[in-house]
């Protein structure tokens, strides 16, 4: 237990977030995503492999197939969530203007969710038949 | 606080004053094949929204990516991918509290390459076998 003489609440003691309010939430997803990223990357894998040198109308049917999408689809947003995070802490290691960081991350976090975007519109729109 | 002001004092040293180790190789190469994958997602996005926008764009598509350099890009984005993921592995291994010995560390390090430099290649036997 801290001394009687901090200056920190108790609640805010419990939440431990410290000064930049987002506590070891970053550390943590990182982890979980990374996790996921094992078994989705070698399923995304397999799927790259079984479209290798095929058609069209045989690249659609296996893309489009609801359980090859779904898989499709967390692999792609786990990844994109993973990326962000990890391309963060290497901007907020290299660049050390405020200003420029700042802008820096927010350009990571707008990149991380037009990937994303991207990804899933053209997945969910090959399944759907679109 | 925001803005510190540099003293002129000598600062501590880096990458090309060390001795060069596998640890330090391998800790170098996740963070470069994570760069790199993240540059490589726009690859990614653009041959599904290719595979989405129909025959046409997934033909040319597909063209690109079978081409000498197209492979080539994608042989590297595969090591990248398995090479990020087996340091994940790594990482996995330290963050339960383990392998933290010197041997340990260094042979985590080698096998890394070996692991993932082997499990590219079954993957491009398996695509050319499979095809």
């Amino acid at each position: 237990m801290q001394s009687n003489s901090s200056m920190r609440t108790p609640l805010a003691r419990v939440r431990g977030l410290g000064s930049a309010k987002s506590g070891t939430g970053h550390f943590w997803l990182q982890r979980v995503t990374a996790v996921a990223n094992v078994v989705l990357t070698v399923i995304f894998l397999g799927v790259v492999i079984s479209l290798f040198g095929k058609p069209y109308p045989a690249a659609m049917a296996t893309l489009s197939h609801p359980l090859v999408a779904i898989l499709m689809l967390l692999f792609v947003v786990s990844g994109a969530v993973h990326m962000r995070i990890g391309m963060q802490v290497v901007i907020e290691d290299y660049i050390h203007g405020e200003g420029l960081k700042i802008a820096a991350v927010m350009a990571n976090t707008f990149f991380a969710i037009a990937i994303g975007a991207a990804c899933v519109f053209a997945v969910l729109k090959l399944s759907f038949g679109g | 606080m925001a803005e510190v002001k540099q003293a002129a004092r000598p600062l501590s040293p880096h990458l090309q004053i060390y001795r060069w180790s596998w640890t330090m190789a391998m800790s170098i190469a996740h963070r470069v094949t994570g760069c790199a994958l993240y540059a490589g997602t726009v690859l990614i996005a653009a041959w599904l929204v290719a595979a989405a926008s129909g025959p046409a764009a997934f033909e040319t598509a597909q063209a690109i990516a079978g081409s000498i350099l197209g492979r080539l890009v994608l042989f590297g984005y595969s090591f990248a991918l398995l090479h990020h993921m087996v340091g994940g592995l790594r990482h996995f291994v330290w963050d339960m509290g383990y392998g933290y010995e010197p041997e340990t560390r260094m042979n985590m390090a080698k096998y890394s390459v070996v692991v993932s430099g082997g499990l590219t290649l079954l993957v491009w036997i398996l695509a050319y076998a499979l095809r």
